[in-house]
């Protein structure tokens, strides 16, 4: 009757892992997906405000992003604490926003430049000075679309 | 003697790693958020050729100070009652030209939508914070005055029917159709929110 030894007691199956490659690219293939990729890494603090009448930004490919806010801690002792510009991946004047604008409008399409959004995204802290120069920059440049990039959430949160 | 084997099997054991290692590639690259805002559109630089005369009726003046605190047409206010005045300014209709409107008819407010404009000003110390707040405030009172007409023609709130419009997701034959709707709203009530040059002071 030695056909019919018993299994050794313990002696669990082993599991497949023959569908893991599936599992895991059905998680790329999702965050392929739903993600964009990062453009500019943020130089300067950037906790946005909250507003409840918020639009969404839809169309990355129409939109210049503005960010303003102090600068990150390891910037600090070049840039100082006071709110700054930062243009794509370098801190900038005022005077230098219009001549950016420009230079993003022509590197888009030509069907695209008419309709093109500004998205300020601007640390809560910052102050108002230096956000109407950067308007008044806007202005000059006939860059009227503007949008001020918050969070969701309830704008009465900003004042605390 | 020849081999009747065929091709040896690949080894797919090492495939997951492979799919692990895009995988975590993704995640560190991409954000996932979409960015929302408060759009806003600046007024020209070139100043209008003919002057407009605007009587001081018709303007509601919103003044932020460098601490945060609000005049409004000449008094101080809390934020928290701004969108309920910024409403009752819209729509007060003193010419009683405006069906839709449910205001008091005050003689000395505004004439009736179409002219009522929002005028805002800021110091130059005036946080971004509060100016938003403030901001969100006055657009709040434009879409709830154009959420109500909206309910009442279609059946349906002002800001899901612009943002269906707005999205290049909805099937075109559906954006047509919200195109008129939409454009009757915003006639309704257009938004006039001016805001002037900041003050140095």
């Amino acid at each position: 009757m030695a056909k019919f030894t018993k299994k050794k007691d313990g002696d669990l199956p082993a599991v497949s892992t023959a569908s893991l490659p599936d599992i895991v690219f059905m998680l790329l293939f999702f965050f392929m997906t739903v993600t964009t990729m990062k453009d500019s890494s943020l130089m300067v603090e950037n906790t946005l405000p909250n507003a409840t009448e918020v639009k969404k930004l839809e169309k990355k490919d129409r939109v210049i992003y503005i960010f303003v806010g102090t600068p990150t801690r390891e910037y600090q002792k070049v840039f100082g604490t006071e709110p700054r510009i930062q243009l794509n991946d370098k801190f900038a004047n005022v005077d230098e926003v219009g001549s950016f604008i420009l230079a993003e409008r022509a590197k888009k399409p030509q069907e695209l430049q008419n309709v093109l959004t500004t998205a300020l995204k601007v640390d809560k802290n910052a102050n108002m000075g230096l956000i109407a120069d950067i308007k008044q920059e806007l202005r000059k440049v006939n860059a009227l679309k503007v949008n001020y990039t918050t969070y969701e959430g309830d704008a009465f949160n900003n004042l605390q | 003697m020849p081999r009747r084997k065929g091709a040896p099997e690949v080894n797919a054991g090492s495939m997951a790693d492979i799919a692990f290692l895009l995988l975590i590639f993704f995640l560190v690259t991409t954000t996932i958020e979409t960015d929302a805002g408060l759009d806003r559109m600046l007024p020209p630089i070139e100043p209008p050729d003919t002057d407009v005369v605007i009587r001081q009726k018709n303007i509601f003046t919103v003044n932020i100070n460098k601490n945060g605190q609000l005049l409004v047409e000449d008094g101080l206010m809390d934020l928290k009652e701004l969108r309920k005045a910024a409403t009752a300014f819209l729509e007060n209709n003193a010419d009683g030209s405006c069906a839709y409107c449910k205001g008091k008819k005050d003689p000395a407010s505004s004439d009736n939508p179409t002219k009522a404009i929002i005028s805002l000003k800021n110091d130059r110390e005036t946080k971004y914070s509060t100016y938003i707040t403030v901001q969100n405030e006055l657009v709040g009172a434009y879409n709830d005055l154009r959420n109500r007409e909206a309910q009442r023609l279609y059946k349906q709130d002002f800001t899901v029917m612009e943002q269906d419009y707005l999205n290049p997701e909805t099937p075109s034959s559906v954006r047509d159709d919200l195109k008129d709707k939409v454009k009757r709203i915003q006639d309704m009530f257009p938004q006039k929110l001016s805001e002037a040059e900041t003050s140095t002071n």
